[in-house]
């Protein structure tokens, strides 16, 4: 009983943050005291249902029949539970982040910014807990809609032919392929409900399950597998912190979170792989892996580059559900936790460059760093985590979708990893260490005499080197982005660091969905 | 005792007040008589509707004289669900007609208006609860004239033309309907829609009533502007005053699609119509053209009046693509959307109204930058648009939904595929208007523009909050649509 109030009110919670911030809409600060006690009480609400859920209950909420056996219901299993934890946890910190950069950057609407924001948040959960298709199709439309207005935030030109690409993909999917899976899902099966082992086995030809699987796998148009992915990049126009929660964490995780839903729960994990259904899909991910991080090598603008990394990453969870094995589902549910802290904390330092210098190109970042070494610190450890080395969270997915892959006998797609990750490598350590190295372009012209060591470090120093620089130059005046934008990014990057050490317990809260 | 009158009540008000508004003349008297009459046969219609579902099927004998003699009123769930929508959008647009008429008529006649109004209530009405087939003419008569009236009350003079070409094409329609029920008649000597049905099976389907069952088809397509046979209905929805084009999109072409119905399943009989004519196939043909033509025709349009009156065709062809797989889901999912279409539409176009209402025009340059000055209009727009494009917790989204898993149960999965396709150009043409009252800069002379006065905004935003709520809580419309489409397959 207790539970399903906790349902309700995390999922009612944002919403009447919602009408609260607009009636604060021409009192800033209360405005946003607002959202930030939203988002703590849904965080709490949230967290009240970790017990129950650890304890191997699966606590439901039934609201409403919308039609004749379609519910509007809620049941929260251990994905879910953990996409809620991190989506809920992130918007607090978002939230303080959002005050730091919305006020830094001047930017205007910001009423109407936090009231989408939290309809956004709103209907992640609402896709976390989700107890059938029906339900998550609503919830995952209504957050389509919702981030419509933050991607088109700024009203200019570009942010509108933004807008067209991100509607316009996530649209057509979303109501052209994924509407007309579940349909059929449910003309065949006669049930959306999310079960353990699947409800499509015997329900529909062997052959036909590709067919299926496709129209949910480019229907789910936010798990930006290519070559609808697109949108992703596009929606980098919009303030950096929704780039951040949403493009890094809510809508795209809830894209793979539909992903692994509907391996797991719908289709069965070994229906999926004694019809062998998902082949494609992994060659499928494996490309986009691949691609998508030699886009980002090309791209300029930090941003872009991050939103190539984004659709990467989510290939890789892609690539986890289509392996379909035990370890490479615990390693892509995990990897939603891991790249979300990963990438936000990445986006967030993107944003906090942009406030502190107005800086959006990587060229232009030369020596930064020594003006803002707490988020170029902070950057190093989300992309690490990101790469996936130890002692950062990230590690463990890869290792464990590898795993998937060993166990699937696809050899090849470690392979495929493992080139990944020196790719990963490639196109985010050079923004770390331009921001160390190479000549300080503007600001060495203007002082006019600057210090040689800086002249003279061209562009490939050994890592280590980099610290004793750092030492040796405590003159340069730190200029950092506002208090609200550093704090939280540590934050995040602290935890990635944690999310290395208690991956344990992830492991252990996940370990039921595969049973 | 009150009650057993009812079916006969609800015509009756709307006849006896509209002259009553030519009695009483005044602005407001006759506004006053027209919101009583409206919302008096809502009443009626909304105990009718409970009625028919507690206790099935209604009949009343016209002055106590038995059928087939006298006139039979006959509703069953398909009567009261368009009863319900008829006598519901008359009402919501009643109380909006007040204020929207000062830009667009002569103020001091604007008691004829109230009065064409009501007459046109009252014979859309009159079809909808009617069981005879002479009769269901003359009522559809009557609606057609005072449609014509207030079509060509429109403030652009092309209202005159379109009003014509509306009166012509209407004529051709009536006339071929009328050719229909007189050979139905002389092929079995009777009146009765329900005896005809009876009838028709001992008297052989012989040539007779194959022409008469194609000059119906042809004559109520025309009616309901069945592509290709719509040409008249963009140009009137669009110079019509837009109150009017709200009440007919809404009210008018679903009327018509009734007597589709009625006639098709009851009165023909289900075998008939479709094993023994081949007609689901041309039906379901002209649906999806209906679908994409005028859905594209749509896209191009400057005037949003004119997107919506395309678009009104377009979602003629969903209902009828429903009707045309003669399945109990086709069926229900047809007159599903039949209902939800009424929300949508009378939505758009009060909206529409609304914007005329303060900026003249309903060009979609003109509608630059209308969010920042009239925010509560456009957020109606958007709510009404999303309805129409079938985004979930939208009533249209229901329909959609009830029209793919119709075609998916056929195991027509390209129709389903053509469905989804054609909502998706719809919504082309839904974010050129929003992209445009929210991306562009306002023209200078419309930067000061106010909000629209509550009296319009309210009865749009009632037809706006109507579209999600019956997104949400659909057992209403979906019961009664599914009874009725029970018993148009089951009672043939």
């Amino acid at each position: 009983m207790q539970d399903q109030v906790y349902i309700g009110l995390a999922i009612i919670l944002p919403l009447i943050g919602t009408i609260m911030i607009w009636m604060s809409g021409n009192r800033p600060n209360q405005r946003e005291v607002v959202t930030i006690i939203t988002a703590g009480l849904t965080f709490l609400c949230v967290l009240q249902l970790l017990p129950p859920v650890l304890a191997g209950e699966q606590p439901e909420l039934r609201v409403s029949e919308l039609l004749p056996g379609l519910e509007l219901a809620f049941k929260i299993e251990p994905l879910g539970m953990m996409f809620a934890l991190i989506a809920s946890f992130l918007w607090i910190i978002t939230s303080f982040y959002a005050i730091g950069y919305m006020r830094g950057h001047h930017e205007p609407n910001q009423t109407r910014f936090y009231m989408c924001f939290a309809v956004a948040i709103s209907s992640a959960l609402a896709i976390a807990f989700s107890g059938n298709m029906f339900t998550l199709f609503i919830a995952y439309e209504v957050l389509t809609l919702s981030t419509y207005p933050l991607v088109t935030h700024s009203q200019t030109d570009e942010a509108r032919r933004a807008g067209r690409v991100y509607l316009g993909i996530l649209m057509s999917t979303s109501i052209g392929l994924l509407m007309i899976g579940i349909i059929w899902t449910w003309a065949a099966a006669g049930t959306l409900d999310f079960t353990q082992g699947g409800i499509l086995k015997g329900k529909i030809d062997d052959g036909l399950v590709i067919v299926l699987l496709f129209l949910y796998m480019y229907g789910i148009g936010k798990a930006a597998l290519m070559p609808i992915h697109r949108w992703l990049p596009a929606a980098m126009v919009a303030p950096t912190p929704v780039s951040a929660l949403l493009h890094a964490v809510a809508v795209v995780k809830a894209g793979v979170f539909t992903v692994l839903k509907v391996i797991i729960y719908i289709f069965g994990i070994d229906f999926l792989t004694d019809t062998g259904a998902s082949v494609w899909l992994m060659y499928v991910a494996a490309v986009t892996i691949i691609l998508a991080s030699l886009v980002a090598l090309t791209k300029d603008n930090l941003k872009a580059r991050l939103a190539y990394s984004t659709v990467s990453q989510l290939a890789y969870i892609v690539l986890a559900g289509a392996l379909a094995t035990s370890h490479s589902l615990i390693g892509g549910a995990m990897h939603i936790a891991m790249h979300a802290f990963g990438k936000i904390t990445l986006f967030f330092c993107a944003g906090a460059i942009m406030v502190a210098s107005h800086k959006t190109e990587i060229s232009q970042m030369r020596g930064l760093g020594w003006r803002m070494p707490f988020t170029f610190a902070a950057f190093l450890i989300g992309a690490l985590s990101v790469i996936g080395l130890p002692p950062l969270g990230g590690s463990w997915s890869k290792w464990y979708i590898a795993l998937g892959a060993a166990d699937a006998d696809q050899l090849i797609f470690i392979a495929v990893l493992m080139i990944s990750s020196l790719l990963n490598i490639a196109y985010l350590i050079p923004v770390f260490a331009r921001g160390f190295f190479g000549p300080r372009e503007e600001e060495e012209a203007q002082m006019a005499g600057g210090h040689d060591g800086d002249h003279d470090g061209d562009h490939h120093p050994a890592g280590q080197d980099n610290h004793g620089v750092a030492s040796t130059v405590p003159r340069k005046r730190i200029a950092e982005a506002p208090l609200f934008c550093v704090v939280p990014l540590w934050i995040t990057a602290l935890g990635c660091v944690a999310l290395f050490v208690y991956a344990d317990r992830l492991y252990d809260m996940l370990s039921p969905i595969v049973n | 005792m009150l009650s057993s009158h009812l079916p006969v009540l609800v015509i009756i008000i709307p006849l006896i007040a509209a002259p009553l508004c030519i009695l009483f003349r005044g602005k407001d008297q006759a506004f006053a008589i027209t919101l009583l009459a409206t919302w008096g046969s809502f009443a009626c219609a909304c105990v009718i509707a409970a009625q028919v579902m507690s206790q099935g099927e209604i009949s009343y004998e016209l002055g106590g004289w038995p059928p087939p003699i006298g006139i039979e009123l006959r509703i069953d769930a398909l009567n009261a669900l368009i009863l319900l929508i008829v006598s519901g959008i008359g009402s919501v647009v009643a109380p909006y007609s007040r204020n929207s008429l000062l830009l667009e008529y002569v103020e001091d006649r604007s008691y004829m208006y109230y009065s064409s109004y009501l007459l046109c209530l009252c014979g859309l009405m009159g079809v909808s609860v009617t069981g005879d087939a002479f009769n269901l003419f003359v009522f559809l008569e009557i609606s057609s004239l005072s449609s014509y009236v207030l079509i060509a009350l429109g403030f652009d003079r092309r209202a005159l033309t379109a009003s014509y070409q509306y009166l012509i094409m209407g004529t051709i329609g009536a006339t071929f309907i009328v050719i229909s029920i007189g050979l139905l008649y002389q092929a079995t000597g009777t009146l009765n829609m329900a005896d005809i049905a009876e009838r028709l099976p001992q008297h052989g389907y012989d040539r007779t009533v194959i022409a008469a069952f194609a000059f119906l088809v042809i004559g109520v397509g025309l009616k309901m502007a069945l592509f290709p046979l719509h040409q008249w209905l963009p140009n009137a929805y669009t110079y019509a005053p837009s109150t009017v084009s709200a009440f007919l999109a809404a009210t008018a072409t679903k009327v018509s699609i009734y007597i589709l119905l009625r006639f098709l399943f009851t009165v023909f009989g289900v075998q008939f119509s479709f094993d023994v004519l081949p007609t689901a196939v041309p039906l379901m043909i002209l649906a999806i053209l209906a679908m994409f033509i005028p859905t594209i025709v749509a896209c191009f349009q400057k005037n949003v009046k004119k997107i919506l009156a395309y678009s009104s065709v377009a979602q003629i062809g969903y209902m009828v693509l429903g009707i045309s797989f003669v399945t109990v889901t086709g069926l229900t999912a047809g007159i599903l959307h039949l209902f939800n279409h009424a929300l949508m539409k009378g939505a758009l176009f009060l909206v529409l109204g609304a914007v005329f209402y303060r900026i003249g025009s309903c060009n979609i340059d003109r509608m630059a930058g209308l969010a920042r000055t009239m925010p509560w209009t456009m957020a109606a727009f958007v709510g009404g648009g999303l309805s129409l494009i079938g985004i979930p917790m939208t009533a249209g989204f229901i329909s959609k939904w009830y029209l793919i898993q119709a075609s998916i149960e056929k195991g027509w999965w390209y129709i389903a595929v053509l469905i989804v396709v054609s909502s998706l150009i719809a919504v082309i043409y839904i974010w050129r208007v929003i992209e445009s009252a929210y991306f562009r800069e306002p023209p200078e002379d419309l930067i000061n523009v106010k909000e629209a006065p509550l009296s319009l905004l309210i009865p749009a935003w009632v037809l706006v909050l109507g579209n999600v709520y019956f997104g949400v809580e659909t057992s209403l419309p979906l019961s009664m649509a599914e009874l009725a489409a029970k018993t148009l397959m089951g009672g043939s």
